[in-house]
């Protein structure tokens, strides 16, 4: 019985988001909606690079920080679609206080509801990745891409998002005002610590450890290995580690981020019960 | 009730209620948002993480100095993009949600006065967080400026902001006649508009037909007239002469506030032939 209310609780949040997400207009629309926003970020860095570089793509940098964004997309994607959920439910429908007495799995529901922005981040993870092998001599070879490293990681950094995800809407919850900047805020702080688009040497040196703290730096950081290998290791920041150390970082820092995401959601959503905040509304 | 009477007994019509709406709009936007201090801290914040990241990614390549200073100025004026999208081109759409708009629309003041108000409001206000994203530019980052002609830097910044709330004031209405697309429409125009007029590089490394497409949008030119005037080197990154972006800039204010009042003109005619405009469908 409570495996089906939990598999419901995110099966039907999943659908739910996916039909906010794309009815507002038709299918031609919602693709180019989705995929302009993230290729004209790409493409800033593009041109800054092409800029300074005088259009030398052939640097071990150009893929660092091209592939880095282009995955980036799913920090913003999954971390804030999850978190998003309490506002759009709570400011937005004013429906978080049904779902509250409805008979389903409250975190499930909202991780449930980040699953739509997870599509909608893939194809234009998927789109940004191909323009730059097709177009911006992105140099990454099918046959010699680790795989299973690959795949490992991206699901692991996933769910990694979602939790953290979980933990922005637990801290959402508790807001007033202020809970539409909370995933923003949070995704452009780990854009700079979790060097996405230039190595984290580039930091002040006393800044640095914020970086070596989140899991994010290491995800990135695995997955442009498995895709361009040598290419990601020619930096000095994590040149010293393995892909299989970095894995076990990665792994050890999601299991501990999930814990406390856990922790965290259950703490404020029980003061949000006791504050009665499931159904205020401030219409800011 | 003499008291109550007396007070009320005098009404400004004409140019006085023109001017009491404008400064009755401009003041939420002037006094109201500086009560919620912490919002402006975000409103810092949330440019400054961009304009972090992009100067780390010069520094990364080895840039000239010069483009770092380009995108502390680029993230000042990302500020009243995002004020021109979200407090003007969408704000109807938000009274529409609230139900303030039928209220707009029944009082007896002009639409076009609680714009200006709207506008002249939402301008002093990011005018303060487009300050404070340069001080720290300046404190976090070391840049200097060298202006070379105060009264052109003036003027190009006076009419960049002339047309771009008057292009804020013609999307009020535009984004009226969306649905729920205005949210989305709003979200879509931040990135690409930050890539098409060059707020973090200049805007004459794109090609020529893209930047004068570009130059639509007031920041593009004002942006591009700004950097030639503060930056000692900046003439060489121009795309066209102070001069003539300040002429283009005249032009397009004059456009856009004249296209603002016929648009407006327009919606208040639908509000009261339809009596659908007003209704809020969420």
């Amino acid at each position: 019985m409570q495996t089906s209310t939990s598999w419901r609780s995110f099966r039907m949040a999943a659908w739910l988001g996916w039909v906010i997400e794309s009815n507002w207009t038709d299918p031609f629309l919602f693709a180019v909606y989705s995929i302009v926003k993230p290729i004209s970020g790409a493409a800033i860095l593009v041109i800054m690079y092409g800029i300074i570089s005088q259009g030398n793509f052939d640097s071990a940098l150009f893929p660092y920080i091209y592939l880095g964004n282009a995955f980036y997309i799913y920090v913003g994607a999954v971390m804030t679609g999850v978190s998003w959920a309490v506002v759009d439910d709570r400011e937005h429908y004013k429906t978080l206080k049904y779902m509250y007495i409805a008979p389903i799995h409250i975190p499930l529901y909202l991780l449930g509801r980040g699953v739509a922005r997870f599509v909608t981040g893939s194809i234009a993870v998927f789109i940004t990745i191909l323009a730059g092998v097709l177009f911006l001599n992105v140099d990454i070879n099918l046959a010699e891409v680790n795989w299973i490293l690959f795949l490992t990681t991206l699901i692991v950094g996933v769910v990694m998002l979602a939790l953290l995800g979980l933990l922005l809407a637990g801290l959402t919850l508790t807001l007033a005002r202020h809970e539409g900047f909370i995933g923003e805020a949070t995704a452009g702080a780990l854009y700079i610590f979790s060097g996405a688009i230039f190595p984290l040497d580039v930091l002040p040196a006393w800044l640095r450890p914020i970086g070596y703290f989140m899991p994010t730096t290491y995800w990135l950081e695995l997955l442009r290995r498995s895709l361009v290998g040598n290419v990601a290791q020619a930096f000095p920041t994590l040149a010293n580690f393995s892909n299989v150390q970095i894995l076990g970082i990665m792994l050890g820092l999601s299991l501990f981020f999930g814990v406390v995401s856990i922790y965290v959601f259950r703490w404020c959503d029980g003061i949000a019960r006791e504050k009665g905040l499931i159904d205020r509304t401030t219409n800011y | 009730m003499e008291v109550v009477s007396k007070k009320y007994s005098h009404k400004n019509t004409g140019w006085r209620l023109f001017l009491s709406t404008i400064i009755a709009r401009a003041y939420p936007r002037i006094i109201g948002q500086q009560r919620e201090i912490s919002w402006m801290v975000f409103e810092v914040v949330m440019p400054m993480l961009a304009v972090i990241a992009y100067v780390f990614v010069y520094r990364a390549l080895n840039a000239p100095e010069e483009y770092i200073g380009f995108v502390v100025m680029g993230g000042a004026m990302t500020a009243f993009w995002m004020n021109i999208l979200w407090s003007m081109s969408s704000q109807l759409y938000w009274e529409k949600e609230q139900g303030n708009l039928a209220l707009y629309i029944m009082a007896p003041n002009s639409m076009m006065a609680i714009l200006l108000g709207m506008a002249l409001g939402g301008m002093l206000a990011t005018a303060m967080r487009a300050i404070a994203v340069t001080l720290l530019g300046i404190w976090l980052f070391g840049v200097t400026f060298t202006v070379s002609s105060y009264l052109q830097l003036f003027l190009v910044f006076m009419l960049a902001m002339i047309a771009l709330y008057g292009m804020g004031m013609m999307m009020a209405s535009a984004f009226l006649m969306f649905g729920r697309e205005a949210w989305h429409i709003a979200n879509l125009a931040q990135e690409p508009i930050f890539l098409a007029s060059g707020f973090y590089f200049p805007i004459k490394s794109l090609p020529f037909w893209v930047a004068a497409g570009a130059s639509i949008i007031p920041l593009t030119l004002g942006m591009d007239a700004m950097r030639q005037l503060i930056f000692p080197t900046g003439v060489k990154f121009g795309f066209l002469t102070v001069q003539l972006e300040i002429a283009i800039l005249a032009v397009l204010s004059v456009v856009f506030v004249v296209t603002a009042k016929v648009l407006l003109a327009y919606v208040e005619k639908l509000a009261v032939r339809e009596g659908r405009i007003t209704e809020s469908r969420r």
